[in-house]
């Protein structure tokens, strides 16, 4: 089977800072990782392509310096990666994103053979939107899968998948065919540490390069900030708060003094609450 | 089980395994490297200075991209007691020449630019891959090695060990005996960030000049050490280092000397309203041209600190270990010209070459230099600071007394700490070390 796995290569959250005047995340120096959800996604491709053969082809939009990920990533045992990087990708909101990323999978499947499934991450970490493998799926009209906790079975012949899926207040046992698009839950798995042979071959793979005209892109309105409606009005970090938490001796009073006494605090400090929450025969 | 085989593997992307896969890359060997860390430089840690003159040898052209902080153009030597410092500086405009000769740099990003020139010569470096055991055959020649990644071993013709100071390898391998701790310095460094212009306003300098303090005294507390401050381009780089074996006898920690540092009358106000945004710790190889270990084998050699050299009179460890290692190449290349097979007898050619290199001739120089100093370091740390730092005030201060009574108390504290035998035994034994 071939599946395609999209990953995006992010600012290592835990390296961090952010400009003290601006308030802006400072980017520049800052150590780039793999989304830590894309490799839940990656793990989970190369543990399918274990059990029932075929390839794992990686593949990431972005500036050529994201080619790094994509090596780790060959580096993990992926066979083959494909780096998605043109100028007039910069400045891609979801929508931009998810469109030039659907175009290069469409070609990935001309090049390599049709993929069985595309898998994504969650979301990222530094955009939070979760947006993307949706958007990847409508576009590619793949069947989407999201919030998957674990691939119950897959029966190539009949192209079928059973997934489990984390949904609110439980789990869905859910079938469908392939084609799939399917975005993987974090702390489902966890990443290989590749063979010496994987090692090697990342070292020295060719990655391939694609333009947005070589990814089959035409309509370069759709790209980049002009293919991207999305407006960030402004950035700006929460300011601190100047309270402080006030400490209560318990041993004093009775628990209904307490009480009191916090009710009566809450809606001092929060008038437009009590109108709201007073009730009768308090 | 991988059928390819290397002409070598060089174990470790430091300055040694740097030059010396660089070297052998640039000829046109098939060479692989392997680094433990995340990237080549996220495990190295120097002070640091680099010397142009060694770089030069392998890079020729390295100023054109290398990553360098500023050149150096004043060096400061002080000796040091509890609130001041007697000092030597040496500042000359010789040093602001077309091609400088020493630069402070962060190895983090030198390791970078130096790994990304390997793998430009052609080296495939593996990262987050160690070395876990050398691969012998049937007669004891190390004919590759095994990793912790999955997979078995790869072969080479050689295998370089640039393993650092430790040299846990080639312990494990039985190439040398452990480390010992009189024979290997703990130091601690942190980085301290300040605007380039308070650079440049505290210390006297414009562009990318840079100067660099190196102080011994009390600071050391008794024990054998040196602290340090090396201009970067924006932050100051303050350390210190003392023997293994001391820390261990007088039960001192690291940190404690170094915050003892950085808040002498001397040093404070030159890092004043810095913010710390690094530390580090790293051993340095302390025992000199007596340390040195068996150099070569059947299938290896080993370079740099892994072989121990190191010039801890003069500082210099990175210029050994970058020349070592493109030595080691260079020798290694030869055989392989000759066709000849790796063996003992055949790399021997590597000591000759190192021999007749500054870096032996250099330790050689000061053989005797580490065992007085760490013998003899309550005279040459803590005794002999204080009676110079007395020596000094005495002639500076003006009281009223009487200069030859003053010359006659200077005279008399030297003699009463150290008697006059002592003195002239310990200047006897200082100048044969040093010759």
């Amino acid at each position: 089977m071939h599946i395609v796995v999209s990953i995006k290569q992010v600012p290592d959250s835990a390296q961090i800072r952010v400009h003290p005047v601006t308030n802006t995340i400072m980017r520049q120096g800052v150590p780039t990782i793999i989304n830590p959800y894309d490799l839940f996604a990656l793990e989970e491709a190369l543990r399918l392509r274990d059990a029932y053969g075929g390839e794992v082809t990686v593949l990431t939009m972005g500036p050529p310096m994201a080619e790094d990920s994509l090596r780790k990533a060959l580096g993990y045992g992926a066979d083959r990666a494909v780096l998605l990087t043109d100028r007039y990708f910069a400045g891609s909101d979801t929508l931009a994103t998810s469109f030039a990323l659907s175009h290069a999978i469409a070609k990935i499947g001309e090049t390599f053979g049709p993929p069985d499934v595309v898998f994504t991450g969650k979301q990222t970490i530094d955009g939070d939107t979760a947006q993307v493998g949706p958007g990847i799926a409508k576009r590619l009209d793949l069947v989407q899968l999201t919030y998957v906790a674990k691939i119950a079975s897959i029966d190539l012949a009949a192209r079928e998948i059973t997934v489990e899926r984390r949904c609110e207040g439980g789990t869905q046992k859910l079938k469908s065919s392939l084609p799939c698009l399917i975005t993987m839950l974090e702390g489902t798995n966890e990443m290989r540490r590749g063979s010496i042979e994987d090692a090697l071959c990342a070292a020295r793979s060719r990655i391939v390069k694609w333009s947005a005209a070589e990814a089959g892109i035409e309509d370069l309105t759709k790209c980049g900030l002009r293919g991207s409606p999305t407006v960030v009005k402004r950035v700006f970090a929460p300011t601190a708060r100047s309270e402080k938490a006030a400490q209560i001796d318990t041993a004093e009073k009775t628990l209904r003094d307490l009480a009191d006494e916090l009710i009566v605090a809450i809606f001092t400090r929060q008038p437009a609450l009590e109108p709201e929450l007073a009730f009768d025969g308090a | 089980m991988i059928n390819e085989e290397f002409d070598a593997i060089v174990i470790g992307a430091g300055m040694s395994g740097n030059a010396a896969a660089y070297t052998m890359a640039s000829d046109g060997l098939k060479v692989l490297q392997l680094e433990r860390g995340e990237y080549p430089g996220s495990k190295n840690v120097q002070g640091a200075i680099m010397y142009a003159n060694m770089l030069e040898k392998i890079v020729p052209d390295f100023r054109d991209d290398a990553p360098l902080e500023r050149h150096l153009v004043e060096q400061r030597l002080w000796v040091m007691d509890e609130t001041s410092h007697t000092g030597i500086h040496y500042r000359s405009e010789d040093f602001n020449e077309v091609k400088p000769n020493r630069y402070t740099i962060i190895r983090a990003q030198f390791d970078k630019w130096f790994s990304r020139k390997v793998r430009e010569a052609g080296a495939t470096v593996l990262c987050e891959t160690t070395v876990t055991e050398l691969v012998r055959d049937g007669n004891g020649k190390v004919i590759g090695v095994r990793t912790d990644r999955a997979g078995g071993a790869i072969y080479a013709d050689v295998v370089v060990l640039a393993e650092g100071v430790c040299g846990l390898l080639g312990t494990r391998g039985g190439l040398r005996k452990m480390l010992k701790p009189e024979a290997v310095a703990l130091a601690v460094k942190e980085m301290h960030f300040l605007p380039e212009e308070i650079i440049e306003q505290r210390f006297g300098v414009k562009g990318s000049e840079g100067c660099v303090i190196e102080a011994v005294g009390t600071i050391s507390h008794g024990m054998a050490g040196l602290g340090f401050l090396y201009t970067n381009k924006e932050s100051i780089s303050l350390g210190i280092g003392c023997l293994v074996s001391d820390f261990t006898a007088k039960m001192e920690s690291p940190y404690t000397l170094l915050d003892a540092l950085k808040h002498h009358p001397s040093i404070r106000p030159l890092i004043a309203g810095s913010e710390v945004k690094e530390y580090a710790a790293h051993l340095i190889p302390e025992g000199g041209y007596k340390a040195i270990p068996q150099l070569f084998g059947d299938g290896w050699v080993v370079v740099g600190d892994a072989a121990q050299l190191n010039n801890a009179i003069h500082r210099e460890g990175s210029n050994l270990a970058m020349t070592s290692g493109r030595i080691a190449a260079e020798a290694i290349i030869q055989v392989k010209r000759r066709n000849d097979p790796m063996t003992k007898r055949n790399l021997a050619l590597y000591k000759t070459m190192l021999d007749e290199s500054f870096v032996v001739k250099d330790l050689r120089k000061y053989k005797d230099m580490p065992s007085l100093l760490h013998n003899n370091a309550g005279n040459f740390f803590t005794t002999y600071p204080k009676l110079m730092s007395q020596a000094a005030q005495n002639f500076m201060r003006v009281d009223g007394t009487p200069k030859i009574d003053k010359e006659k108390a200077t005279t008399a504290a030297f003699i009463k700490a150290r008697s006059r035998l002592g003195l002239v035994s310990d200047a006897i034994r200082l100048a044969l070390a040093w010759r």
